[in-house]
């Protein structure tokens, strides 16, 4: 028998993405819509011997074709014809989430109406007559919980036994059809059409809520309590730095840093001695060895160690998001946001940018106008991802040993500080038509499901993986090829070698910035291949090795006067007007990439790669010249 | 008066939306001549503002909510 094809449609905030999960499982695929970019989720299941495949169509509100989600939507719909469609519906807010049905009904696409979360709604003291329910759409209607197995169950069981062309529009609905072709006919105004129509649906929602649903007294919901700590009072924008500053201590002190220690250790302690001694023994090639050892595994394990800190920072800001705590952030931040142009909901993925700008990017098109996203996706490389930190943490301890912290997070500053300043550039400059809007709704909160936040966090998460086996890989053996060949042949002078020919004529740029020399010009032209190598390079090109390894104090005040040595070239000045360099200038490479993804457009890979590239020449200008003229 | 004006705890009803960018997703959401909107608070700088309508809640910014003629109920 052909594959069961389901379709789910819905609201945001309805659980639906929680059914889609509990009905596959991990057995999902998650790419892009044609075009677009929006996440087409599609995943596979088997019951009773029958092949289903169900895709999870983006959550809205309607399905106007306003949006690219609502275009996907009322697309898939109408044109893939799939076997099943599933509107999934939150029991306790049936009014504005029965307009979508309605709206697909009105295409006369038949559903089955799942009304979820039943056991909230019923919490709460509503009473749904489901069979009334039934009879006024002409659909079936199935009640469901969500997370149980019993209702994914009953779910397949529906899909397996239900044959769509059995159900047409009740009369009710088949009425409410032909006052819309009256109005539409009759009023030649679009959009006051449109608006009748509105309040025609309305009407009939009304209609049947008041013959099917019993409501419960108002009484203030949990969520309003919450709400009047979290988004109402003067501990509203302290909490959110707590919880800010919480997430970064699990990422980066709790949780997220000792894993990534381990991988360290693993790779420094267990692995590469492995390695050198296996390749010693098997007789390879001197050259070979160092490639695997001192360029591979070095490049690659450098990217691995990053891997904890991606993951721990996405399952918190996945965490945080199942709660509906995001929507707060937006709400809270709005006016902060809108100083530079951006709305409320920008927060989250520049939130995310001080983990991987990539995601950051990627999260972008959540925003709901296309000026937003641009912005968003313009500003986020001025962040300090996770990759930049080392570079900031390593000159920071260097230069700045009695106060490592404060520079570092003076840098985190620099970052946000530009991403503002640009922000603000953009929009009073190239996106000045289009005007950022923000309609947001405020969902309920509740505990997320931890399956849906750990199969977000693989989501987000593979792509930093993926990066590293792929080009961190290639970025490795290049860089090895560099820096251990010139045009003559191999040498074993890197001084000699291409990346110091590269460095230097790079490093020319730098004549009044305090660090013109060819290490730091090869360390920049490897640092737009990935940021890592900003620090791995320095590293080699200093002679230096377990350059951002040092156990404790004292293996990292070695490393330092060892350092500050051959780092004949920088004085803290300089230092510091390099880790400004290093901040702001081109994302790497994967970020371009994701741009490009994003975007579209090389115009605007190219505008990202050499704007900041101009900035941050610019800044760390500034600060040098400033600073010399202070007498530092 | 305009919703912008309405204050925290208050209840009232819509009578008019005035033209905007807005509107039609606005009407979408439920926010139509007649719907019966209760005002929940302030975001804590001040703007945007959170409404509750139609069993859910909803956040708007106040140029926005001064688009919208409402009358106490």
């Amino acid at each position: 028998m052909a594959v069961l094809a389901v379709a789910l449609t819905g609201n945001p905030n309805t659980g639906k993405s929680t059914i889609f999960n509990e009905l596959t499982g991990a057995r999902q695929k998650i790419g892009n819509w044609p075009g677009v970019t929006v996440d087409k989720k599609v995943g596979y299941t088997n019951y009773r011997e029958r092949a289903i495949s169900v895709v999870d169509l983006p959550g809205t509100y309607s399905v106007d074709a306003r949006s690219p989600e609502e275009k996907i939507v009322l697309d898939y719909l109408s044109q893939e014809k799939p076997d099943i469609v599933v509107d999934v519906v939150d029991a306790s807010n049936m009014e504005r989430n029965l307009f979508l049905t309605i709206q697909l009904l009105e295409k006369r696409i038949a559903l089955i109406l799942d009304l979820n979360m039943m056991d909230e709604a019923q919490k709460q003291g509503y009473k749904i007559n489901v069979k009334k329910l039934g009879e006024m759409l002409g659909m079936p209607v199935v009640e469901t919980v969500g997370r149980s197995k019993q209702s994914t169950k009953k779910l397949l069981d529906v899909f397996t036994a239900t044959v769509m062309s059995d159900y047409k529009n009740s009369e009710l609905i088949e009425l409410h059809i032909s006052k819309v072709n009256d109005i539409l006919e009759k009023t030649i105004d679009k959009e006051e059409a449109e608006e009748k129509i509105i309040a025609l649906r309305y009407e009939l929602i009304d209609q049947i809520i008041s013959s099917t649903v019993v409501r419960p007294t108002a009484t203030t919901s949990v969520s309003e309590k919450i709400d009047r700590v979290l988004a109402n009072s003067f501990i509203a924008l302290p909490l959110l730095l707590v919880l800010v500053y919480a997430v970064f201590q699990i990422t980066f002190t709790w949780i997220g840093q000792p894993l990534a220690d381990g991988i360290d250790d693993f790779i420094g302690d267990v692995l590469t001695p492995w390695a050198s001694d296996g390749l010693a023994a098997l007789g390879v090639a001197d050259w070979l060895q160092s490639l695997v050892v001192d360029g591979i595994i070095a490049g690659v394990g450098s990217v691995l160690t990053f891997v904890p800190l991606i993951f721990t920072l996405f399952f918190c800001l996945s965490f945080l998001d199942g709660t509906g705590y995001m929507a707060r952030v937006a709400f809270i931040m709005d006016p902060i946001m809108r100083r530079a142009g951006l709305s409320g909901k920008g927060v989250m993925p520049l939130i995310m940018g001080f983990g991987c700008g990539v995601p950051a990017i990627m999260g972008a098109k959540a925003l709901d106008s296309e000026k937003d996203r641009m912005i968003s996706i313009l500003v986020t490389p001025f962040l300090t991802c996770g990759a930049k930190l080392p570079i900031m943490a390593l000159f920071a301890a260097l230069f700045f040993p009695d106060n490592a912290a404060d520079v570092v997070f003076c840098m985190y500053i620099v970052g946000v500080v530009m991403a503002i300043c640009m922000a603000k550039l953009l929009n009073v400059t190239t996106f000045k038509d289009e005007k950022a809007t923000f309609l947001l709704e405020l969902p309920p909160y509740r505990l997320p499901a931890m399956k849906n936040v750990l199969l977000e966090t693989w989501d987000k998460g593979k792509g930093y993986l993926i990066k590293a086996g792929t080009i961190i890989f290639a970025m490795s053996v290049l860089i090895w090829v560099l820096s251990n060949y010139n045009f003559a042949g191999p040498t074993d002078d890197m001084g000699e070698s291409i990346l110091a020919s590269l460095g230097s004529a790079v490093s020319v740029l730098f004549t009044f910035h305090g660090f013109a020399n060819w290490e730091n010009g090869a360390a920049i032209i490897t640092g737009i291949l990935a940021k890592e190598s900003v620090v791995s390079t320095i590293g080699v090109l200093y002679g230096v090795t377990d350059i951002s390894t040092a156990k404790d104090a004292e293996a990292a005040t070695e490393n330092a006067v060892k350092l500050a040595g051959s780092m004949g070239g920088f004085t803290a000045l300089s230092a510091l007007s390099f880790m400004v360099f290093s901040q702001l200038y081109t994302p790497c490479i994967t970020a371009l990439g994701t741009i490009k993804k994003e975007t579209g457009k090389w115009k605007w890979v190219a505008f990202a790669a050499i704007y900041t590239f101009v900035a941050a020449w610019i800044v760390s200008l500034l600060v040098y010249q400033i600073g010399s003229l202070l007498g530092y | 008066m305009t919703l912008k004006e309405a204050k925290a705890g208050m209840t009232v009803k819509v009578v008019s939306l005035e033209h905007s960018d807005l509107k039609q997703r606005l009407m979408s959401l439920g926010l139509i001549k007649g719907t019966v909107i209760k005002v929940l608070r302030s975001a804590p700088l001040g703007d945007p503002m959170a409404i509750s309508l139609r069993a859910y809640n909803l956040s708007l910014r106040l140029a926005d909510a001064d688009k919208i003629k409402v009358e106490v109920v």
